[in-house]
């Protein structure tokens, strides 16, 4: 994918996103800029109330009774900005998106082909004959083996790599712009995850979506994105294409996580865990989230967040939130 | 047959009844979770136990440490056959063994103080007077890195390493030794799951601990096995010391599984070239004949619908090595990249 | 080594009394029924102050020349029924009644299907199939048929009453209990006391029993409207307290024969009964929404994939 820089398809800017719940105001997530090229995958990594669904939930309108300020801009619209029915129609033609549980997504009642037929018809003008033989054509795509039987099951007749694979025909449908892919193969086995990270990739080839792949597991990332987004307690950390990440990560956070992976050679060894747990969201107090848990904390980290900066002697592309990289000097 | 066997399973079966169906016939009206499984558990090691879901890992860990009575086959502890011990009369072996579960948010009673909950062994084998009790709770709570003035409190208040930690405490409360873990990182977060796994390894070194340990995560097994048993459909496809499974695994199977985990270190080599295995894991209710795995096998042949692999030492493997397969694979071959199955169902 | 959470220990009674407190329905529910039970308490107070007991009848004062009762008024607040007996009093000592067996017949109800429930929960097959079916039975017994037979037998009274009640009353929960010690039985917590070697008592006592209580206890409040509406219904019948103590149910049976020339021997007995109804009602639902158990996770904390 080189060639001529192109517009960005989605540029978030200083998004943040806070509920009020009963113990105090929750900031799930706190001023996150991002952008997301055509055709790409961008993988935001982040650990549990690290903000990383609730940002793309946001955008798309299913944060219900959130407070939301920043900007979206999707085709120079700003999605945040938009009227419910206008996010709508948005909703499935310019941005789908596919979730985590594919069994609570999809309505247990009614068979995968009418699921998928209602929603092409909600969006174009065809009939209910074209529309299920779209249906079809759809779960073939996907792989799913005699496409015009399974049409007429239900889901429970699915298995899990199947409800998915079923989940991303029915996302991809209406050629989307952008796919936001949250958690799809985490409660899948690891072989199914595989066919699936594999699908999602030949459907990018094909035609030309861009992807958000949200995910806990850097394996994932490591084998889908082309750039990487890094969250913690609802804030960016690090911001690198994926090579550059896993192979220089700058910013504490992301260099603890990979340290701390059992992998080859460390049988027999103790892990280098970070230490302590994440923070909590509820009033969150100022300074960098991560520097109770940073072996390079100075007074700085305590007072003021670092913003996401490149370090002046790097990769442009490749930005740290951390005032020691920041200045050059990588931890 | 070794000496310091732990554990020893002798052709475990474990069957489920199932509400048959009018369709097809009604084929099989009991799952075979575990379908004939025999291992063996050596004092002070850990062995790794793999498989994807399905397999039938969870139900053979329930029945090594009793929670299920195994339809047929024995397991041994120490030598006793535990099999179909009762109810009292496993009571002695309950100190002996313990589990640790995956899900920390399940595993303890929403409603029961923390205290109370890893004080539950000795409550109920009637360890100490209460008094002591208490003390007794508390070392274990700073023995597994929790704030032993916590005792008080539910568990609702600590993050999900934490209740992890409180099951664990809870598990070697009352130094057993044998300890299965089912799982007990998968639920937690990445930069939790090393703290866990390190003091899952000082536990095993302080009190001696042998470990069954039940994991989908290749990264983890390998960290913490010093053998790896692979599981499929019930059955037991390969077994051998953790490096030589990662390195030179002969099951077709393993060596699926393991292309199937994603190589993110530049430096770290893909030993094993993606395999991408078609179909989805087949259900244990109607297994395939001969071979399990070879409906999704790009290597079967005739052989492999009509025959039923041992479990043995192949291709001059020594007998720490054993693979359940005709054709298993050997030094420096690799399997081709999305191969399709060579036999149709 | 990890240190505890910051946050002030609530565990779930504590942060249910919590939701309770903030519900707006739930105070003015709680304060209508402590009014209720400081009236049962003051009856005798009440009696003193008008200077009428609730069994005396006031055949000058309380009756007009012709027999009919005598409406609300400075000397009956009230009013006065067919017997010239003052109606506030009576009220408020029937309010006593009520609540005594309401609550006494739900408590019995509940504790009688708690155990029965937890044990068929608990158990499964034999058991559970003989438990579960004579709940069924008890369930399709007709209640009518048995009060009067009952009543006949032993005669009418405040144990019978409360035994009729709780009788009726505590297979539906049992039936409630039951499916709920099915699905717990299967929770890993139970499994993992299981694993540690627990008997069946000890595992119905220490692990199901506090958590099926948060049902009970909505189950409980939900039940004393319903126990107190039966026992209206008995006393109505003449199967109830018998007379001369007021029950609202034998005072309605009384309001039937004068109603048409004296409305507030229907009107008063009435609102108290739908008033103390609502009030449990409104805050049994209550106490179910507080004790909810999707509350009782922690935000933020651990990985359940939320953000």
């Amino acid at each position: 994918m080189t060639g001529a820089p192109t517009a960005p398809l989605l540029e978030v800017r200083d998004l943040a996103v806070a509920f009020n719940t009963p113990d105090g105001v929750l900031e799930a997530v706190r001023g996150v800029s991002f952008d997301l090229a055509r055709g790409r995958t961008l993988g935001i990594v982040g650990e549990s109330g690290s903000g990383k669904s609730v940002a793309t939930q946001s955008m798309v309108g299913l944060t219900r009774g959130a407070r939301i300020t920043g900007q979206a801009l999707f085709d120079g619209r700003d999605l945040l900005a938009l009227p419910a029915a206008e996010l709508r129609a948005i909703r499935g033609r310019g941005i789908a998106m596919i979730f985590q549980s594919p069994m609570s997504s999809l309505h247990p009642l009614y068979t995968i082909g009418w699921q998928i037929t209602e929603m092409i018809r909600a969006h174009e003008h065809v009939t209910s004959a074209q529309a299920r033989v779209r249906a079809i054509e759809l779960l073939g795509h996907v792989g799913i083996p005699r496409p015009e039987r399974r049409v007429d099951d239900y889901p429970h007749q699915y298995s899990g790599g199947m409800l998915q694979r079923a989940m991303i025909a029915m996302a991809i449908a209406l050629n989307p712009r952008i796919l936001v892919a949250d958690e799809p193969t985490t409660a899948l086995d690891v072989t199914v995850q595989s066919q699936i990270l594999r699908l999602l990739r030949r459907l990018q080839q094909e035609f030309g979506t861009a992807i958000i792949m949200i995910t806990h597991d850097l394996g994932v990332v490591a084998e889908t994105a082309h750039d990487v987004l890094v969250m913690y307690a609802g804030r960016a950390m690090e911001q690198a294409p994926r090579e550059s990440l896993l192979r220089s990560p700058r910013h504490p956070y992301t260099q603890g996580l990979l340290r701390s992976r059992p992998r080859l050679g460390t049988h027999g060894t103790r892990l280098i865990p970070i230490p302590g747990q994440p923070p909590s969201l509820i009033a969150p107090p100022p300074g960098c989230p991560f520097h109770a848990r940073c072996e390079h904390s100075i007074d700085r980290c305590t007072s003021s967040a670092p913003p996401l900066a490149a370090s002046a002697d790097g990769d442009s592309a490749h930005r740290s939130a951390c005032w020691l990289s920041g200045q050059g000097t990588a931890p | 047959m070794t000496a310091d066997a732990l554990i020893q399973l002798r052709d475990v079966v474990k069957e489920f009844p199932v509400q048959s169906r009018a369709a097809f016939g009604g084929r099989s009206e009991r799952l075979q979770a575990v379908a004939g499984v025999s291992l063996e558990l050596r004092r002070g090691e850990t062995l790794g136990l793999v498989g994807e879901s399905g397999c039938g890992k969870s139900t053979l860990a329930r029945c090594v440490v009793r929670l299920l009575q195994p339809s047929t086959g024995q397991i041994l502890f120490d030598g006793q056959d535990i099999s179909t011990a009762s109810h009292a009369e496993l009571a002695p072996y309950r100190r002996r063994m313990q589990m640790i579960f995956q899900d920390p948010y399940g595993s303890l009673n929403p409603r029961r103080r923390v205290g109370s909950i890893i004080g539950d062994p000795f409550a109920i084998h009637d360890v100490g007077p209460a008094g002591e009790r208490r003390r007794k709770v508390q070392d274990l709570m700073a023995l597994v890195g929790l704030n032993p003035e916590h005792y008080n409190r539910f568990p609702s208040d600590f993050s999900g390493g934490q209740r992890q930690r409180i099951g664990i405490a809870r598990a070697i409360a009352l130094r057993p030794e044998l300890v299965v873990c089912d799982e007990p990182v998968s639920a937690l977060d990445v930069s939790i799951q090393a703290q866990i796994l390190n003091l899952l390894d000082e536990l095993q070194g302080e009190l001696g601990l042998t470990y069954l340990f039940i994991s989908h995560d290749l990264a983890v097994v390998r960290h913490v096995s010093d053998r790896v048993a692979v599981m499929y459909l019930g059955r037991i496809v390969e077994i051998a010391p953790s490096e030589a499974l990662y390195e030179q695994a002969r099951h077709p199977y393993t060596r699926a599984l393991l292309s199937a985990v994603p190589v993110f270190d530049p430096d770290e080599t893909r030993t094993n070239a993606s395999v991408e295995l078609t179909g989805d894991p087949p259900s244990p209710l109607d297994p395939p004949r001969g071979c399990r795995f070879h409906p999704r096998c790009p290597r079967a042949q005739s052989r492999c619908a009509a025959e039923e692999p041992q479990l043995i030492p192949r291709a001059g493997d020594g007998p720490e090595h054993t693979t359940a397969c005709h054709f298993p694979l050997v030094e420096g071959e690799t399997m081709a990249i999305g191969a399709a199955p060579r036999m149709t169902p | 080594m990890s240190a505890g959470p910051p946050i002030r220990s609530r565990g779930p009674w504590e942060l249910a009394f919590e939701r309770l407190r903030r519900d707006r329905a739930a105070i003015a529910s709680a304060v209508t029924i402590v009014f209720a039970l400081v009236v049962a308490l003051a009856a005798p107070l009440l009696a003193q102050l008008t200077g009428h007991s609730p069994i005396e009848q006031f055949t000058a004062t309380g009756l007009s020349p012709t027999g009919i009762p005598v409406g609300p008024g400075r000397e009956f607040w009230l009013g006065t029924d067919g017997l010239g007996r003052d109606v506030l009093v009576r009220i408020a000592y029937g309010t006593r009644i009520s609540l005594l067996v309401g609550v006494l017949a739900s408590a019995l109800a509940v504790l009688i299907g708690a155990i029965v429930g937890i044990a068929a929960g608990w158990h499964g097959g034999a058991v559970d199939t003989f438990l579960s079916r004579f709940m069924d039975v008890v369930l399709s017994l007709p209640f009518l048929i048995l009060a009067l037979a009952l009543a006949a037998l032993v005669g009418p009274g405040l144990g019978v009453s409360i035994f009729l009640i709780a009788f009726f009353s505590w297979a539906s929960v049992g039936r409630i209990v039951r499916s709920e010690a099915r699905a717990i039985r299967e929770r890993e917590y139970v499994q993992a006391a299981r694993a540690l070697g627990a008997g069946s008592a000890r595992i119905m006592f220490v692990e199901m029993l506090p958590v099926v209580s948060a049902t009970v206890i909505v189950y409980a409040t939900l039940l004393i409207p319903s126990s107190i509406a039966f026992e209206a219904t008995l006393s109505f019948l003449g199967l109830g307290v018998p007379p001369p103590t007021p029950t609202w149910g034998n005072m309605l049976t009384d309001a039937m024969a004068y109603y048409k020339v004296a409305w507030w021997l229907l009107l008063f007995p009435g609102a108290a009964l739908l008033g103390i109804t609502y009030a449990f009602n409104v805050l049994g639902d209550s106490v179910r929404d507080a004790l909810d158990p999707k509350h009782d996770q922690t935000i933020g904390a651990g990985r359940g994939g939320d953000a």
